[in-house]
């Protein structure tokens, strides 16, 4: 058992170190000369002006919100679904009455306006 | 001959023993032998599917595809690997060196990463841990960050608009693709990779939980995010999205990093819903297992593939109301159903036949009630709000 967590953890150190080899690579072989002009950000030809950090729709908080309620939901609910077959009914059960009154939320929030995009 | 990664390992492994290595040294150097070899299978595949998905993309669209670079075109992909190779890296002025270099790394790591736990065959398994799924939907997730550092240490506009936009999208997707995977550990009850897929050995999830199946596969599209899907980098919107800043091998890790999330979702919906390495002779020979296991994932990859150069792209109200008003309720009346199925057909001990038959017809009932109320339920298109404007007409042409 601890074995696959030690695969796991080699596995990680090359799965970052591969990429970083094909990244570094070209500062060796590539040409490196920049200019003022080269690097200038891109917007269609014209310069930027101003900050580029804009402001965006306050939107895609309330969907990263809505996100965070249903992500936790969905922890919960793999040991619900993996022990599925042992429980008696009445975990069971409970597993559907929380799947409810989270979808109760979500059907809240639909009428609310806040899955809405303006 | 029957087994013959098996009698490679104890091959490797005896010979270092016999060197004098110590045991724990061996298993750690079979294990980097290992991860080395899944990470550069994966690179070498892409190298190879890259050119299948450009032909593929020229046959669907009518023209050729490459064709110049040896016969077929086969020797595109390297050809554009060298000059990949000896471009130079632009960095945009006031971009934030540390995450705008981070990035690509991130993308194409969180995507091989995944691999660490896949069963190729019954007995060649990478890490066979309690907790396969949710490592996969932990790991998956790491892709989301790399694409949000990516946007935001560009400065460039198109740039974090793109990132801002990928993010509520992958973020949404992500909720109906869990909750899809959670039928099958819900079938298999268990989160074991190698468990789900001995599970569904005579019957694939396919047969049994095929609406989960739908589900996860549009789903892992819009993760994927390519057509339909292609939010993040709307060309016609976004210019590039959140690599448009990113030049030679760091854009070129994301072009792979997308590729190779293509055949890894592919590899997934093999895993949890196609029966993995199962198929004829393979628990006999495992090596065939390993090519079942490939050629069933490059399969889905096709289909992904088809489907993308098929359809239009869609729009981001219209995405978003897809996830959060059809595929997220529909996931979760589903993995009731499927559940509650599920353990009234354990008390009553029918044949596996009749169980895969109720179980298909259930999820076949969900899928069409669900789509004839989402048919019903579509807003009727209606002009009010943008009235016909009066077409301007260029002075002494009026007729009447």
């Amino acid at each position: 058992m601890q074995s696959y967590w030690i695969y796991i953890g080699i596995f990680l150190v090359v799965a970052v170190a591969v990429p970083i080899i094909a990244v570094a690579l070209p500062v060796l072989i590539a040409p490196k000369k920049p200019s003022r002009r080269k690097e200038e950000v891109y917007e269609c030809g014209i310069e930027t002006t101003g900050n580029v950090r804009v402001q965006f729709k306050s939107q895609y908080y309330i969907y990263a919100l809505i996100f965070l309620v249903f992500d936790i939901e969905t922890v919960f609910l793999f040991p619900w679904a993996v022990s599925l077959g042992k429980l008696p009914l009445f975990a069971v059960v409970e597993g559907v009455i929380f799947i409810a009154i989270l979808f109760g939320g979500l059907i809240y929030a639909m009428r609310k306006g806040a899955l809405a995009w303006y | 001959m029957a087994d013959l990664i098996n009698v490679i390992e104890e091959w490797i492994t005896n010979l270092l023993l016999g060197w004098g290595v110590s045991e724990e040294l061996t298993l750690f150097l079979l294990q980097a032998l290992g991860s080395v070899l899944v990470v550069v299978v994966c690179f070498v595949i892409v190298i190879a599917l890259i050119w299948v998905e450009r032909k593929l993309a020229g046959r669907i669209q009518d023209r050729f595809g490459p064709n110049r670079a040896g016969p077929f075109g086969i020797f595109q992909s390297f050809a554009d690997i060298i000059k990949i190779f000896t471009k130079e890296y632009i960095t945009p002025e006031g971009a934030e060196k540390g995450a705008f270099n981070i990035a690509p790394v991130l993308a194409i790591a969180s995507v091989l990463a995944i691999w660490a736990v896949f069963p190729f065959a019954i007995n060649v398994i990478g890490a066979d841990v309690h907790v396969g799924v949710l490592y996969i939907v932990a790991v998956g997730g790491i892709g989301i960050l790399a694409i949000l550092m990516a946007g935001w240490s560009s400065n460039n506009r198109y740039a974090l608009l793109g990132a801002s936009r990928s993010v509520a999208m992958l973020v949404s997707y992500e909720i109906p693709m869990i909750v899809s995977l959670l039928v099958p550990v819900l079938l298999a009850n268990s989160m074991k990779l190698s468990a789900i897929v001995e599970a569904q050995q005579p019957w694939w999830f396919l047969l049994v939980a095929p609406t989960a199946f739908l589900i996860y596969l549009i789903s892992s599209m819009a993760e994927i995010g390519k057509a339909p899907f292609d939010l993040l980098e709307a060309e016609s919107e976004l210019v590039a999205g959140y690599h448009t800043e990113y030049s030679g091998m760091k854009f070129g890790m994301f072009y792979v990093a997308e590729f190779l999330h293509q055949f890894t979702v592919g590899s997934l919906i093999t895993i949890f819903f196609l029966g993995g390495w199962g198929g004829p002779l393979a628990v006999r020979w495992p090596i065939l297992g390993v090519i079942y296991f490939y050629a069933k994932s490059f399969g889905v990859y096709l289909v992904i593939s088809w489907i993308r150069l098929s359809l239009p792209r869609v729009r981001i109200d219209e995405m978003l109301n897809l996830n959060w008003k059809f595929l997220i309720p529909v996931s979760f009346i589903n993995l009731i159903a499927v559940a509650a199925a599920d353990r009234v057909m354990q008390d009553l001990e029918l044949a596996s036949w009749l169980y895969v038959g109720v179980m298909f017809a259930v999820n076949i009932f969900i899928l069409v009630v669900a789509l004839l109320l989402a048919g019903k339920s579509r807003p009727a298109v209606t002009r009010e709000k943008f009235p016909p404007r009066p077409v301007a007409v260029p002075p002494g042409t009026e007729s009447k």
